[in-house]
């Protein structure tokens, strides 16, 4: 029988109540050098790091990187810096699932305990974390912030100056929770953060004080630009683009931002509570005093669920978009998905209370909500079989994306089922908390956005750089993936019906040991395709010249960012197109528009601006010091941070104009496009 | 893409065989039942589910750039009497899904009292459930019998065929319990009582397990269920009897105090009115119950400009008495009377 | 091709370009025949009722926890209604004197618009030294945030309200600078709408408040 003394937290321990007033908590005891993974990693981390740095240093790129991409305003850079910053968290993110699957195959077997518990309870928190914030979400902002305002026809987004600050201020929730890493700890509460296990009672230590503030910081980023590209979208359509005449992914966009917004201010609000609990010593979330822990799922999941369309329905769209050009069709029933599209928007606020049928509400409520929930898949099933009549009668060309939405339709349709399934209450009340629970929503968050991810990677990749994605290695990349996905899952299916909970890190019978293996296999085989993923890049880059491709890279685009070139001027388009009906750009190739090659404009321009960046950074300053307590240095930072707010709003002078002959010169230069058909 | 599909079956062939799906095998009847209704929802699921895959794959290799004979309509994108269908049969599967869930939930309600014991087997009114008040603490599960003053860590033992009725909560953070071959988890919470109604028709030993994430201790925190036959139940209650130590107050907090995988212990006794003191958080001397203090206001023993230290108002036992009642204590069926037959002095 | 209205074909222009007559790279508005709206109000609006959320959920936090008193002190022995009401005067009459700016903005009238600014700012001052004397009673009668959960909904909810119109107070004064010295630009009147119907929108919060909280508290 051991003590939890023994076991609990060493970090946590460490991280005590010596306070200072200047440093708060932060001492060298912090800084994990006990244990030789993370040393390791930390010694990994900062070697690359340098590495990277001395790279740039020595390129001398600093000044191109500051000025073209880090102040940039232009949609487009900032989408493709939401791309990687989702890529390299990716990598993360991985890490931490490699790592939990070697532990769980060695632990169930008997054979090793990989991992202390407090690490390993950081690690699968980091993971879901990282995998949901910071990962999933960058790529669809990324995609829609890159893809949406060429598809409505406009120059960039409603609010460039903003769209750049909500980049940085996600960047600043991954300083926060990769500084986590190394300087104390990260929260070992699962991926929500439930009290009162997140309370200071039982988590005395740091973790969740990061997790906290990564976590607000990088949603006000995503508030801001849910609003950014909602405004957008209602405001700067190009002339003659109707409601009804909005490409799907914009749709999507729309409606997935709208989510944003009327969700993500609940997260804030529900974390700031949290926050207060931990900080200011309030009774929301506490056992005693009249707290109400409940109280917290419930916010959290109303907050939750939607998110998780959020981040399902761009994918949808960015789906809808590569059906329709490589059938070389167009999209069945466009209307219908418009509302399924709307209906789902609709209902998702409406079924969170099926992530805790097991809390023991009564059956009435816990059947309502099922029923809401079952009645989501009606909708959703019916974009699926819109995909599969877009198929019918169509002429498929299997290029890289196509494969991928195959891929995609099959799993998917596997993990709704297993959603739905998990929908019924007295289903649930076995499978909840269980591996099957673990394997529904991986079926659902790979099978279908990361599916979607690179999808979208490799379909509009020859729109961003100019130059086709190496075919070999997607196809290598998928199968990895794909293989992957279902060796890794499928074991967590059974398991999950063996009765197995989420989260073990001990197993006292070895009779799960086979199933884990397996699912470790999985797991490599998965890390193949993501290897294959990086080197597909590199070896696309090599060839780019073989690679090179025009404005309309699939000869079958359909919408309006395949009328630009690749890669698009930063005003995209030197004349703004005009629209007279779905699939505008199909509908100018069929009718033989040809751009004006004379007689250019002057075109009205954002410019850059160091406002975003040194906000944010001030931000990071604040979050990190108040995660230390360094009240002092939150206070500074915060007031700097005000300061430079207020500052920017001195500056009037923020736009300005592309003159005509610079316009004639870039148009000139560009490889122009051209109809294909 | 075929192989997807290969990869599917591949692993659950080679590897169902050796098995234990206790989901759906179990041996207590609401398990059974809730692993039943897996498998009817799932068949009912893939009657829309299968034709998509297969319509998936077959369209995918129909339609097919090469195959030059398939019929190509670039501009077919509408067809009202299809879409009605594709609206229609997902609608109709969920109606009947939805039908199975209101009724299955109702039946399968942990709160509600068995209505059977096993397909085979009525209730017999004469035998009343037994009910095992279940006390979840870091890292361990405290379970009281109220109807034979004993108290057991670790284990819990009960009587084939007799239905358990279990009453749950947490004096740390929220947990779920959950004994995989006898009834669906429900969550162990501080501060109030849940419920869970399951039996067992076969005898034998069955793992339980916390199945909430509960902290550092969470995957030690599992126990056994001996189910007995009654004779086997009554020798479990004399070996919990003739343990050395009783549960009071003072050996209660001395056990909540966090450990990992703490030993199987009995008690073979159990202070009067500790349940109540459980669920209404105050075991220690001097805390105040919470259906006393939720809903009240210190008006009488408090002059303004004093600083509150309201954990010393000390209110006296046993004031059990839910005087001041409100919509907060409802959610706490908390009432002394629910635990009177369950004393034992001894 | 259902929602598609076409004329003739040849009619189509597929591309906004520059009427003919106009020339110089100089006045470029002038010779698009297609323009965006701004949509700063629009955008502030969509963040107006993502605030109104996080007020929402605050409300119904207090509306789940604002009844345990948890054996600490109840709103009817805490509040103290006439001050309340004197505060909420002030947020009452500075929406008018808010709206009297605007009329004067909208008559060009740059100087009668900063004054009936500074007595807005005036009266939202005047509301946060009530609020904060308030708060140090109630901090005197030992009554602060972390005693029970009905006082840590109590402080959350007034609290971010307060926030809320200390920033209002700051902007404002950041705008009367701004105003002064870059006079009533679009750029500038379209801030004064913002903050206009930010105001008002703190106004309807705090009318929530009011009811929902100290009315009923005193009530009940």
């Amino acid at each position: 029988m051991a003590t939890a003394e023994d076991s609990v937290t060493q970090a946590a321990a460490d991280t005590g109540n010596k306070m200072h007033w200047f440093w708060g908590k932060l001492n060298w005891d912090v800084f994990p050098f006990y244990d030789p993974l993370i040393l390791g990693t930390f010694i990994a981390t900062v070697i690359l790091a340098t590495g990277v740095l001395a790279f740039l240093t020595y390129k001398g790129l600093w000044g191109y990187l500051w000025k073209e991409w880090f102040t940039s305003v232009d949609h487009k850079k900032i989408g493709i810096m939401y791309m990687i910053l989702a890529t390299v968290m990716l990598f993360r993110g991985f890490t931490d699932a490699i790592l939990m699957r070697i532990h769980q195959a060695l632990a169930s077997a008997g054979i090793l305990e990989f991992l202390p518990s407090y690490h390993y309870d950081q690690v699968f928190t980091a993971h879901g974390v990282i995998m949901i914030f910071f990962v999933a979400m960058p790529f669809i902002t990324g995609f829609m912030n890159y893809i949406m305002p060429l598809q409505i026809g406009a120059r960039d987004v409603a609010f460039p100056f903003l769209n750049n600050l909500s980049f940085w201020l996600t960047f600043s929730g991954v300083i926060l929770i990769m500084m986590s890493l190394f300087v104390g700890e990260f929260a070992a509460t699962g991926w929500l953060a439930f009290p009162p296990l997140s309370l200071l009672e039982f988590s005395p230590g740091v973790g969740v004080d990061y997790y906290l503030w990564a976590l607000n910081i990088a949603g006000i980023g995503t508030t801001l630009s849910g609003i950014n590209l909602v405004v957008t979208i209602v405001k700067m359509r190009a002339p003659g683009m109707t409601w009804m005449r909005l490409p799907i992914f914009t749709w999507s966009t729309l409606v997935t931002n709208v989510l944003i917004v009327a969700s993500f201010p609940v997260l804030t609000a529900t974390l700031a509570l949290l926050t207060a609990d931990r900080y200011l010593g309030t009774h929301f979330f506490t056992n005693d005093m009249g707290g109400n822990a409940m109280m917290y799922i419930n916010l959290i999941w109303i907050w939750g669920h939607p998110e998780v369309y959020i981040l399902i329905l761009p994918i949808f769209g960015l789906f809808s978009e590569i059906v329709a050009t490589f059938t070389r069709k167009r999209l069945f029933g466009y209307t219908s998905m418009v509302y399924a599209l709307c209906v789902i928007t609709v209902l998702s606020y409406l079924v969170w209370l099926h992530h805790f049928f097991t809390m023991g509400a009564g059956a009435d409520v816990n059947s309502f909500f099922g029923i809401t929930t079952m009645i989501i898949s009606i909708p959703t099933g019916a974009k699926l079989f819109n995909w599969l009549f877009t198929m019918y009668k169509g002429r498929i060309s299997y290029e890289l994306p196509m494969m991928w939405v195959i891929a995609f339709m099959v799993t998917f349709t596997i993990g709704g089922m297993t959603g739905v399934l998990l929908a019924v209450p007295p289903a649930d009340y076995v499978l909840h908390n269980s591996l099957f629970l673990i394997a529904h929503f991986h079926n659902v968050i790979i099978g279908g956005v990361v599916f979607g991810v690179f999808a979208g990677i490799t379909y509009w990749w020859p729109k961003a750089f100019g130059f086709h994605l190496d075919k070999f290695w997607g196809k290598v990349s998928l199968v990895g993936w794909v293989g992957g996905f279902y060796v890794a899952f499928m074991p967590l299916y059974i398991l999950g019906l063996m009765g197995v909970t989420r989260r073990l890190s001990q197993f006292e019978d070895t009779s799960y040991a086979g199933l884990f293996a397996l699912a470790a296999v999985g797991v490599a085989m998965i890390a193949v395709g993501l290897v294959a993923f990086f080197i597909q890049i590199a070896v696309s880059i090599r060839n780019k010249e073989a690679l090179a491709c025009g404005g309309d890279p699939w000869g079958s685009g359909r919408t309006l960012e395949w009328s630009t070139s690749s890669p698009p001027p930063h005003y995209n388009f030197a004349f703004t197109p005009r629209v007279y009906g779905i699939d505008a750009w199909h509908y100018m190739k069929t009718h033989n528009a040809t751009p004006p090659t004379s007689n250019y404009d002057a075109i009205h321009m954002p410019r850059s601006t160091m406002s975003g960046i040194a906000i944010a950074a001030l931000m990071t300053a604040m979050g990190f010091a108040l995660v230390w307590h360094m009240y002092w240095v939150a206070l500074a930072s915060f007031a700097a941070t005000l300061t430079w707010g207020i500052a920017h709003t001195f500056n009037y002078n923020r736009d300005f104009y592309v003159s005509a002959s610079e316009v004639s010169r870039i148009e000139s230069g560009r490889a122009a496009a051209t109809p294909a058909e | 893409m075929p192989k997807n599909h290969l990869w599917l079956i591949l692993p659950a062939l080679l590897l169902l065989s050796g098995c234990d799906l206790v989901l759906l095998n179990a041996a207590g009847d609401v398990a059974a039942q809730q692993g039943d209704l897996i498998i009817y929802s799932t068949i009912l699921m893939l009657i829309v589910i299968l034709p998509v895959i297969i319509m998936t794959i077959v369209f995918a290799i129909k339609y097919r750039e090469s195959n030059k004979s398939a019929i190509y309509e670039p501009e077919w994108d509408h067809s009202v009497s299809l879409e009605i269908v594709i609206w229609a049969v997902p609608l109709a599967i969920v109606i009947c899904l939805a039908g199975l869930t209101w009724v299955a939930t109702h039946r399968l309600d942990p709160y509600a009292d068995l209505p059977r014991i096993s397909a085979e087997k009525a209730i017999d009114p004469d035998v009343k459930p037994l009910t095992i008040q279940v006390t979840a603490m870091d890292w361990k599960w405290l379970f009281i019998y109220p109807e034979y003053g004993v108290a057991s860590v670790n284990e819990v033992a009960g009587v084939v065929d007799r239905p358990v009725e279990w009453k749950l909560t947490s004096t740390t953070v929220m947990n779920a319990f959950y004994i995989p071959d006898m009834v669906g988890m429900i969550y162990a919470m501080a501060g109030m009582e849940t419920e869970l109604n399951g039996v067992m028709n076969s005898t034998g030993t069955f793992r339980g397990i916390a199945s909430h994430y509960n902290g550092a201790g969470f995957s030690k925190m599992d126990f056994e269920y001996l189910s007995l036959d009654q004779a086997g139940f009554d020798d479990w209650i004399a070996k919990a009897k003739a343990a050395p130590q009783k549960l009071d107050r003072e050996s209660f907090l001395e056990l909540d105090e966090p450990t990992i995988d703490h030993e199987v212990t009995y008690y073979n006794s159990v202070e009067e009115e500790l349940w109540n003191r459980v669920i209404n958080m105050c075991v220690a001397e001097g805390q105040v119950c919470m259906h006393d203090m939720m809903t009240m206001g210190a008006h009488h023993d408090r002059k303004s400009g004093e600083s509150h230290k309201h954990h010393e108002t000390n209110i006296k036992f046993p004031e059990l008495n839910p005087s001041h009642d409100s919509d907060e204590n409802k959610t706490l069926p908390a009432s002394p009377k629910e635990s009177k037959p369950a004393l034992e002095a001894n | 091709m259902s929602t598609q209205v076409i004329e003739t074909e040849d009619d189509l222009d597929f591309y906004v370009t520059p009427k003919p007559d106009s020339a110089s790279d100089g006045h470029p508005d002038t010779h698009q025949d297609y323009e965006h709206e701004n949509g700063t109000m629009l955008g502030f609006w969509i963040y107006l009722m993502s605030d109104c959320l996080i007020f929402g959920i605050l409300f119904a936090v207090y509306a789940v926890v604002g009844q345990n008193y948890a054996l600490g002190p109840t709103p009817a022995e805490l509040f103290e209604i006439d001050k309340i009401l004197l505060a909420t005067f002030f947020l009452l009459f500075s929406s008018i004197t808010y709206g009297f700016a605007v009329i004067n903005m909208n008559q060009n009238k740059k100087a009668t618009m900063m004054l009936w600014l500074l007595v807005t700012g005036a009266f939202g001052v005047g509301f946060l030294v009530l609020e904060a004397m308030e708060f140090a009673h109630l901090l005197h009668l030992g009554a602060g945030p972390d005693v029970s959960a009905f006082l840590s909904s109590f402080w959350f909810l007034v609290g971010t309200h307060g926030l809320h119109v200390a920033g209002g107070v700051i902007w404002l004064l950041v705008l009367l600078v701004q105003v002064l010295i870059f006079g009533l630009t679009p750029a500038n009147r379209r801030r004064v709408l913002c903050l206009s119907l930010f105001w008002h929108f703190l106004d309807l919060i705090w009318i929530g408040v009011f009811s929902f909280v100290y009315l009923t508290g005193v009530i009940i």
